[in-house]
């Protein structure tokens, strides 16, 4: 009721003015929409031979919205809202939900694909020469307009015609010194270039022997030949060499009376069991504690240390005597600029034992990477070295908007510095870097470079080759969803679901607790 | 308002330019067909695509170009090498999967098991004849389950590579290159007693042929004379006494293992005259032979009384991808083309690995005596087993080998790398 009334009511009050048209305004307009119809055109057509249909429905939609949204004068606030929410949801929401439902199946190798493309695998990994049959020579060539065959038996240089209907005697055919044909009387043999163009109709013809099928081996020669395997749609199962696997659609497998499958699988549902294996396997609830024990710890201490060494040197530099700041400013950024993944590998090999920088120049004989302590140490030393010049930064930052004043003011009241620092400064700069200080937190509790390139997880225990003593559950999870080949994606998602959940849940407390802060000091 | 308008128009742009770099890549050759210029007048109304596309990793881009241009010229297609830099298999893996992959790649043969269990390759028919004109291993290497999946063209494995102007005499055990290394570091001649890479995690593929000496093994046999990967052997009562074996030559013994040696570090060291022996493959004589060292290969010795050093021999191969658009094409290519000693030759002057095809290796032989030596280092060598079960064995294996290396029980290492294999392969 009371829209109807405003709605009225607006049509007796006068035409807004028209807005000013900037170039700004022309210029965003045509880049949201030129974007909307550049990925409409660009995704189309392969969306369409991929048949998948939903996709191109949600595209459809949202490039309607779009352009809709843009080419009205209504609206505003959405105009401005709308692409970042579409980024939001491609590259945000949309990946986090396809992780999640990942981690309900058995996605990975052995399971990458769909049952169909399992059973044509496995038919056609199955085929074997019939034994005895001969290698033809092969010549494409048209009868008619149909494709066939001209096969050459090497050793008798008779000529058949193959074509679905079977195998045909060809009289009067003139072959070539290498044995292919050169020209038969009914026929147009195709020559390479031609033969090359119509390569998937050769690869389709399949020739009705009473051994198998003869098929084309590429362009110049057939092979006759005979699935070993076959599949059953009336039992859903794979017979053959005297056995039977049949479809098992909770593992994804053909399996047999003996409880062993076929090589190929595919993906199915596996429900919650990926999370039970995450909370079931022995490995991993027998060192969880540890595990997660140093992963706090690494995620504090990166912190903690960082913001301390970067903090303690913007202080430094921030005191009105200090001279040749600018220089000191260039050389701290230095690592931070560097790119991380060289400097990580270079540090590695800096604390090598025989061969390190490290040992060299200090004289020392400690196999860094090697102890359970030394490799924790030295893997938060090269943390520190990459993280402080960030810290720096922010803090450099954040020290500019405190008035000098108020550290003035302690000190004409009688504060020693120390004490104006630890009561005005930090709180005030706390007030400002603590949402970093989180952020910092989760990014480094996930920070799997760090790890990966200096440690890889090491140093390894006898007794627990999966775990070892700088693992950060992060590590841990590749590791055990990657190992060193073959790849388990359900299980690595269903490891980023835990790992999501408990930085969330650390992250969302402190946040809670940084408000009630904010409060005090604001 | 208008500085945030161009705002947005800044951040579209942005965002645009990402989406576009990100997906370029399935599209270009997702439909290759449109692009690829029709061959022949018949080929118009035909929609078989004229292209063959070929992945291999960097080293091999160069070789291949010009025999790949020859193909095409000579069967009126067009084909593009293209160079893969990281990952091969699992971008080979992801790729074919949502149909954007390449119609040959070209890697290692242990690939095998696991792109078959994917369904991303074909088996590749060769006729007895093309079968009978490559090294025996080389062909045993890319048969899995009966069936050959690739055509070999390049064969590698580690021997040891003396330093002839320290150790002048070729050893007979591997005691006498431990005894050798030690006698010339304790004159200060070395600084390592032995080059071989442990690394902080292991190295099972550089120290199998030691490993298997002292009788350890990692897979059993089945009838046909594969690996068994129902038989795990790791933490076997041989491999338990093989481990105690690398820990007596490990650290706390006689330092010839170590594992601050790298495969970073390996090879630089012997390169530089610091090591007298070095465990190395075909891939370290670029280095080696820069360094003016002189040298010798030699396989890998047996310890005393022990069995022999098989090592590991790895083979290159090229296969036809199972989802590619030009399948017919890629077969020609692979089963009749490749198969020439030609090719063979022109990617061993590449990158000089030992070619799999007996008349291309004689070719090469005569020219760099290199390539001989390293084959007959890998005589009495294995097949690098192919099946996947074997992706679960390198990380724990390895862990074991630098756990005992650096002096923890054998015994408990063995055990622990068992259970964990077994655990792995049970899932």
């Amino acid at each position: 009721m009371s829209l109807d009334v405003r709605e009225a009511a607006e049509v007796t009050t006068p035409p807004r003015p028209r807005r000013e048209l900037t170039t700004a305004f022309v210029v965003s307009r045509i880049a949201v929409l030129a974007v909307a119809a550049a990925i409409l055109l660009y995704a189309v057509p392969p969306l369409v031979a991929a048949e998948s249909w939903i996709s191109l429905t949600l595209l459809l939609v949202a490039s309607a919205v779009i352009g809709y949204l843009y080419l009205t004068r209504r609206f505003v606030p959405a105009k401005y809202l709308v692409p970042g929410t579409v980024f939001l949801i491609a590259f945000q929401v949309f990946p986090v939900l396809y992780t999640v439902s990942t981690a309900f199946t058995n996605f990975g190798d052995g399971h990458r694909g769909d049952k169909a493309a399992a059973i044509s695998a496995i038919e056609t990994g199955s085929v074997r020469q019939a034994p005895g049959s001969p290698e033809y020579g092969l010549s494409a060539a048209l009868k008619g307009d149909s494709l066939v065959f001209l096969l050459v038996d090497p050793k008798t240089k008779q000529v058949q015609e193959g074509s679905p209907d079977g195998l045909a005697a060809v009289q009067g055919a003139r072959l070539g010194v290498t044995g292919k044909v050169l020209e038969a009387p009914g026929y147009t043999v195709l020559k390479a270039p031609e033969a090359a163009a119509r390569a998937k109709q050769i690869a389709e013809l399949a020739v009705p022997t009473q051994g198998g099928l003869i098929k084309a081996n590429g362009l110049s020669r057939a092979v006759e030949g005979r699935a070993t395997l076959t599949y059953d749609a009336v039992c859903d199962c794979v017979k053959g060499g005297g056995d039977t696997w049949t479809a098992d659609e909770s593992q994804g497998y053909f399996v047999n009376a003996k409880g062993e499958h076929l090589a190929q699988g595919w993906q199915v549902n596996v429900g919650f069991a990926n999370f039970a294996r995450v909370l079931t396997d022995p490995t991993l609830s027998a060192h969880f504690l540890g595990m997660f024990t140093w992963n706090m710890a690494f995620a504090l201490l990166s912190v903690l240390t960082t913001f301390a060494l970067g903090m303690g040197v913007a202080l430094a530099l921030h005191h009105p005597k200090m001279r040749g700041t600018r220089f000191y400013r260039i050389a701290l950024i230095l690592p931070y600029a560097m790119p991380a993944f060289a400097m990580l590998l270079v540090w590695r090999d800096l604390f090598n034992r025989d061969f390190g920088l490290i040992n060299q120049l200090f004289g020392l004989d400690v196999d860094w990477m090697g102890g359970m302590v030394s490799a924790k140490f030295a893997v938060i030393l090269v943390n520190l070295w990459l993280g402080f010049p960030y810290m720096f930064l922010v803090t450099t930052g954040a020290l500019q908007a405190i008035p000098r004043e108020l550290t003035e003011a302690a000190s004409i009241d009688g504060a020693p510095p120390w004490y104006a620092f630890r009561k005005v400064t930090l709180p005030l700069l706390l007030v400002a870097l603590t949402p970093l200080l989180i952020s910092s937190f989760a990014f480094n509790f996930n920070n799997y470079n760090a790890i990966a390139l200096t440690t890889d997880g090491g140093p390894f225990p006898a007794e627990s080759p999966t775990v070892g003593g700088t693992d950060l559950l992060i590590s841990y999870t590749v590791r055990l969803a990657f190992g060193t080949g073959s790849a388990q994606f359900g299980l690595a998602a269903t490891m980023s679901v835990f790992i999501f959940a408990i930085v969330a849940t650390i992250s969302a407390i402190t946040f809670r607790r940084t408000r009630k802060q904010e409060d005090v000091y604001a | 308002m208008r500085i945030r308008a161009l705002g947005v128009a800044a951040a579209a742009t942005v965002a645009f330019g990402a989406t576009a770099c990100g997906g370029s890549a399935p599209t270009s050759s997702a439909a290759p067909s449109s692009s690829a210029p029709s061959a022949g007048a018949s080929a118009t109304a035909d929609k078989g695509s004229g292209k063959l596309v070929i992945w291999a990793d960097p080293n091999r881009t160069k070789a291949l170009k010009p025999f790949a241009d020859q193909f095409g010229t000579e069967n009126g297609v067009t084909v593009e090498v293209k160079e893969i830099s990281k990952d091969n298999q699992q971008t080979f893996l992801t790729a074919s999967q949502q149909g954007s992959g390449p119609d040959i790649t070209v890697g290692a043969h242990d690939w095998i098991g696991n792109l078959v269990q994917n369904g991303a390759i074909d088996p590749v028919n060769l006729t007895e004849e093309q079968k009978a004109a490559f090294s025996p291993i080389a062909l045993k290497a890319v048969t899995f389950n009966g069936q050959v999946y690739g055509a070999p063209y390049a064969m590698e494995n580690v021997a040891l590579i003396r330093n002839t102007k320290l150790a002048p005499d070729a050893p007979a055990t591997f005691d006498d290159v431990i005894a050798k290394g030690k006698e010339l570091k304790k004159a200060g001649k070395v600084k390592e007693v032995l080059c071989l890479p442990v690394t902080a995690k292991g190295d099972a593929y550089h120290v199998y042929p030691l490993f298997s000496s002292a009788g350890g093994a990692i897979f059993g046999t089945t009838s046909a004379g594969d690996p068994d990967p129902k038989q795990v052997l790791v933490g076997s009562k041989e491999s338990q006494a093989a481990f105690e074996k690398l820990a007596t030559i490990g650290e706390k013994g006689d330092a010839a293992l170590k594992t601050s040696l790298t495969n970073e570090n390996s090879i630089p060291t012997f390169a530089g005259g610091k090591c007298a022996f070095l465990v190395s493959g075909p891939w370290a004589m670029a280095d080696v032979k820069k360094s003016g060292v002189a040298y010798d290969i030699t396989a890998v010795p047996a310890f005393k009384d022990g069995k022999p050093a098989t090592p590991f021999v790895g083979v290159q191969a090229f296969f036809v991808a199972s989802k590619g658009a030009s399948k017919t094409l890629a077969q020609e290519f692979v089963t009749n083309y490749v198969t020439n000693a030609d090719v063979a030759k022109a990617l061993y002057d590449a990158d000089p690995r030992p070619p799999a095809l007996t008349a291309a290796l004689d070719a090469v032989k005569a020219a760099d005596p290199d390539a001989g030596k390293f084959i007959e280092a890998g005589a009495g060598g294995i097949p690098m087993p192919a099946i996947p079960e074997m992706s679960a064995i390198w990380e724990p294996f390895g862990i074991a080998e630098a756990a005992v290396v650096k002096g923890s029980d054998p015994v408990k290492a063995a055990e622990s790398a068992q259970k964990t294999i077994d655990g792995s392969l049970k899932n």
